[in-house]
């Protein structure tokens, strides 16, 4: 029996959270401290976890599989394949710089940590386990602490109300669909959650093309499909910086994955049906989201947007169903979530020090914070696709692969690129460079040690990714074989 | 029938019963003789009395073998009427610790004395398998229920309470026993199994089983809270003393299911399936939307509450319904998760409200600064009423739905589904009371008494521990529900 790596991890946020509560209220450095610690150990485990599973042998590695409920054929069953493992690892990178940027919290930091943690530990059991009823488990325990962390450290002018807004949306995503993840149990006839079993069903093709509708697009609410995703961008605002990171970063993702692991990889045939909408809907998403982005006001909402215009293009590799398609949406997971996280953070870094988020109120800042500036101008690059980052390795296969779908598609969906660029180059211009206004004179200063630390460790992996493509796609494309195995090759 | 002679199994298959008219007794004699000051005491000595009670039921009087009447059929033993009878137990152990610093409930045996006398009405009502037994069991625990929700003489509300329910809880029980009556008249039967197997031997007409099943489950719904007969529940939870509620809203309402699961599964399934399935079904819908609609309006924290357990009664109405060894299951599993959680619900609201005075959910603002650990205990609490994981109630609230999923009731699984969303807005507008608005009493203290401590601790770490390690709960109550086969 080799260490229970995979449960480690799953477990060492939530039981940190538990010791963070128990630590005196007016100890916060302490909780500080233990937060970092637990973080850096969920980081280290997850890229120990990445480095060591082995493509050439594919499948599910680490796994641990114990009974844990036989009557129903629930299991605990953890394991990690070429598409999960570099979302581990993403999760491991979001939890920790998010701990680092929120050294300031101020306002009851040890339930901050805690309920943080507790979220982490939802995600990173979403993204392990293959079963189904333990994968409902943990996506509901991500979800709701999102609700307390926004309604308490966020945004005073909308946290109520994008709080209520996300949790709600959410939920009735996840419980449409938990109804059809029970209508694939029962109707399975085989009287287990394991999901590896379960693929291997053979549902009738009515069955799946009734109930593919509830399971994708349940799930896809959480990755921000139009017109579900209208929850997010208010989300993101609203939220405190590293739950934004989070949210955007790890969040959207989780409902991305599981829309994949459940919807796609268990109702193959309701996915080659139903893949035209879900083309279509992520073509919505990717260009109507980059417009909006565009013609924001306000710093964190152009993100917020832009988040949903790069969820639409994950969608989109889904629905292609073909080698490119996927392999790039497994990617982009991993990129966009390392690059939103730094733009988030560098958003919560501004406000922090301009308290507001106006961008034409802004400017200059890139003499007072360079370190800053660099990093997201680096972010801003990845999001335009530009080769020898991480971007260009996720979104150039993507397009690729839409293109042997449907040409028109990927033509249309390229305009995203243009306006992303648009954006992007807009907020550089405005917020880092030309004159800084008096108001902002003296007050505004450098970032501190460990924000920049964060930073850089973004920056680094996205930059790593653009380089060397090899250490991801090789992984990932070898998960994508086991995805189209499942679709009969198709 | 012939009068059977007294067995030494029958007497330890009732010996939970009769340590429990002891323990009343002991209540009772001290009561007399001890002074005012000392009779706080009697919380510690009716928590420790019932946790013995609990263990000896476990060590001697767990059934074993097959499951058979006693008592010239009057009462049955089986796994069913053993586990709610320790469950019970429980809960009046509970409301017991919570009562004892209850100006003018705590310090009175007559509290204790009348709760344990309810307890063993709800014991009985689990075992009784003769329409007579039933009706005296329901008598037993409903009206030691009715003084104690009119306890605080002196507070008009909790009189008003009292005397609310006591009217509404009559006439129900008088229309429950017509149903009775007819149903003896029918089959000339007082034993339910043997009135089921009349009932499917024998042709009736239907309208004869409907008729008396409509009455029957007038009481019955009156007991659960179930549409339309939900109406006392809101006012007289405003009005009971507190402690009164919780044991009335989770242990009775639980002696209730227990009751609707024996008497309708055994003796209406055979002769009336598809009609009162329907039925049910009906009422389920109405009771779950009627419960969380209205409970989203509500000011009270104590109205919240009843409301959310009126939509309570409706998600286990949706396992009753699928009629499947999987819906049983799991309406006893949600039984046992809800009254956990609700019992814990109410524990936050009375430790909260004996110190603040107040049941306005307003008054909640700033609890998490004031007293952060109670506000953790109600996260807990409200979250899993509100069936999010790690907590009880998610896993209970997916087993009623996959039951119902499993019958091809999947509009009923959507239905609940939608519900639990609008339950999800109102718990979570309570929470943020507590954790996001602020208020001037912040810094005032807020004393947690050691009973409250120790009852709060118990309940918090049972609901997580029946959500994470749900298998051998759900062992348990698989082999709880199939005794009622």
């Amino acid at each position: 029996m080799h260490f229970p790596i995979l449960s480690v991890i799953v477990l060492t946020p939530i039981i940190a959270g538990m010791i963070i509560l128990l630590i005196p209220s007016d100890r916060k450095v302490v909780v500080r401290y233990v937060a970092l610690a637990a973080a850096s150990l969920a980081l280290v485990l997850s890229a120990v976890v990445y480095i060591s599973y082995n493509p050439a042998v594919g499948g599910y590695q680490f796994v641990e599989n114990y009974s844990w409920m036989p009557e129903l054929g629930i299991t605990y069953y953890v394991g990690v394949d070429g598409m999960n493992a570099p979302l581990v690892l993403l999760t491991g990178i979001v939890m920790f710089t998010g701990v680092l940027i929120s050294w300031g919290i101020d306002d009851r930091p040890r339930e901050f940590f805690a309920f943080l943690f507790i979220l982490a530990t939802g995600v990173f059991g979403v993204f392990v386990t293959q079963d189904l009823f333990m994968l409902f488990f943990f996506y509901e325990i991500a979800v709701f602490p999102m609700y307390l962390l926004i309604s308490i450290w966020g945004w005073i002018k909308t946290r109520e109300y994008a709080a209520m807004k996300l949790t709600l949306y959410l939920f009735i995503g996840s419980v449409i669909s938990l109804v059809g993840g029970l209508a694939l149990y029962f109707g399975s006839g085989l009287n287990t959650f394991d999901m590896i079993k379960l693929a291997q069903a053979n549902f009738p093709e009515s069955f799946q093309v009734f109930w593919f509708p509830f399971v994708f697009f349940g799930f896809a609410v959480l990755g921000g499909i139009f017109p579900f995703h209208n929850w997010s961008p208010d989300g993101h605002v609203a939220a405190p910086t590293a739950v934004s990171m989070f949210h955007a970063g790890v969040l959207m993702k989780l409902g991305a994955f599981a829309a994949l692991r459940v919807g796609i990889m268990l109702l193959p045939i309701g996915a080659l049906h139903w893949r035209w909408l879900i083309l279509a809907l992520a073509l919505v998403n990717v260009v109507y989201g980059a417009f909006i982005a565009m013609v924001q006001t306000d710093f964190k909402y152009v993100i917020g947007f832009s988040s949903v215009s790069h969820m639409g293009l994950v969608m989109m590799g889904f629905a292609t169903l073909n080698k490119n398609g996927l392999t790039g949406s497994g990617i982009q997971m991993f990129s966009h979530g390392v690059m939103t996280a730094l733009f988030f953070a560098v958003v919560g870094m501004v406000y922090d020090r301009a308290h507001t988020r106006e961008i034409n109120e802004l400017g200059g800042f890139s003499r007072k914070m360079p370190w800053v500036a660099v990093a997201f101008i680096i972010g801003g690059l990845v999001s335009m696709g530009m080769p020898g980052l991480s971007g260009f390795v996720a979104e150039f296969p993507i397009f690729m692969g839409v293109w042997q779908v449907q040409p028109i598609v990927a033509i249309i969906a390229s305009i995203s690129i243009v306006i992303t660029a648009s954006y992007i180059i807009r907020i550089i211009g405005r917020v880092f460079f030309g004159p800084m206004k008096l108001e902002f004179e003296g007050h505004v200063g450098d970032v501190t040690v460990k924000d920049k630390l964060a930073l850089t460790l973004l920056c680094v992996v996205m930059i790593t990714i653009g380089i060397y493509p090899a250490i991801m796609s090789g992984l990932v494309s070898s998960g994508v074989d086991r995805i189209l195995s499942l679709l009969g090759g198709a | 029938m012939t009068i059977p002679s007294f067995e030494l199994n029958m007497v330890i298959a009732i010996l939970p019963e009769i340590l429990l008219v002891a323990l009343t007794g002991i209540i009772l004699v001290l009561d007399a003789l001890w002074k005012p000051e000392r009779k706080r005491a009697f919380g510690w000595l009716t928590a420790g009395g019932l946790l013995v009670v609990m263990v000896i039921s476990f060590l001697v009087s767990a059934p074993s073998g097959e499951d058979h009447l006693i008592f010239g059929g009057m009462l049955r033993q089986d796994w069913l009427a053993f586990a709610f009878n320790v469950v019970f137990m429980f809960a009046a152990a509970i409301t017991a610790l919570f009562a004892m610093d209850i100006e003018g409930l705590g310090q009175k045996g007559e509290f204790y004395v009348l709760m344990l006398v309810s307890t063993l009405g709800m014991s009985l009502m689990a075992a009784s398998a003769d329409i007579i037994m039933l009706y005296l069991a329901i008598e037993t625990t409903s009206i030691p229920m009715y003084i104690l929700a009119g306890f605080m003489t002196r507070e008009d509300k909790s009189t008003e309470s009292g005397f609310k329910y006591m009217l509404f809880g009559a006439a129900a029980s008088a229309i429950m026993l017509y149903g009775f009556s007819l149903l003896y008249g029918f089959t000339g039967q007082t034993n339910i199994y043997q009135i089921a197997s009349s009932f499917s031997s024998l042709d009736f007409p239907k309208i004869t089983v409907l008729g008396s099943l409509l009455l029957v489950l007038v009481g019955f719904s009156f007991k659960i809270s179930a549409f339309p007969f939900h109406f006392w529940a809101p006012d007289v939870y405003e009005g009971a003393p507190t402690p009164v509620v919780g044991f009335l809203s989770t242990a009775s309402k639980a002696a209730g299911f227990v009751v609707v699961l024996r008497v309708l599964v055994d003796v209406f399934t055979p002769a009336a399936a598809p009609d009162w399935i329907n039925l049910l079904a009906i009422i389920s819908v109405i009771t779950m939307t009627l419960g969380n609609v209205l409970a989203l309006a509500q000011k009270n924290i104590k109205r919240l509450l009843a409301y959310s357990s009126i939509a309570h009664a409706g998600y286990i109405l949706i396992g009753v319904v699928a009629i499947s060894a999987l819906g049983q299951s799991s309406v006893v599993f949600y039984l046992i998760a809800y009254l956990i959680t609700n019992l814990a619900a109410f524990g936050v609201v009375i430790t909260f409200s004996r110190v603040v005075g107040s049941d306005d959910i307003t008054a909640y603002s700033g609890l998490s600064r004031r007293k952060p650990w109670l506000a953790l205990a109600m996260l807990v609490a409200f979250l899993s009423l509100a069936g999010m994981p790690p907590l009880a109630g998610f896993v209970a609230k997916v087993f009623v739905f996959a039951a119902a999923v499993k019958s091809d009731m999947i509009w009923l699984a959507f239905v609940g589904v939608l519900n639990s969303i609008v339950g999800l807005y109102y718990y979570l507008t309570v929470l943020k009371y507590v954790y996001l608005y602020r208020s001037d009493d912040e810094t005032q203290p807020l004393p947690i008494s050691k009973p409250y401590t120790l009852a709060l601790s118990i309940l918090i770490l049972g609901i997580i521990v029946v959500g994470t390690l749900f298998g051998p709960w759900f062992q348990l109550s698989s082999r709880i529900a199939a005794s009622l086969f």
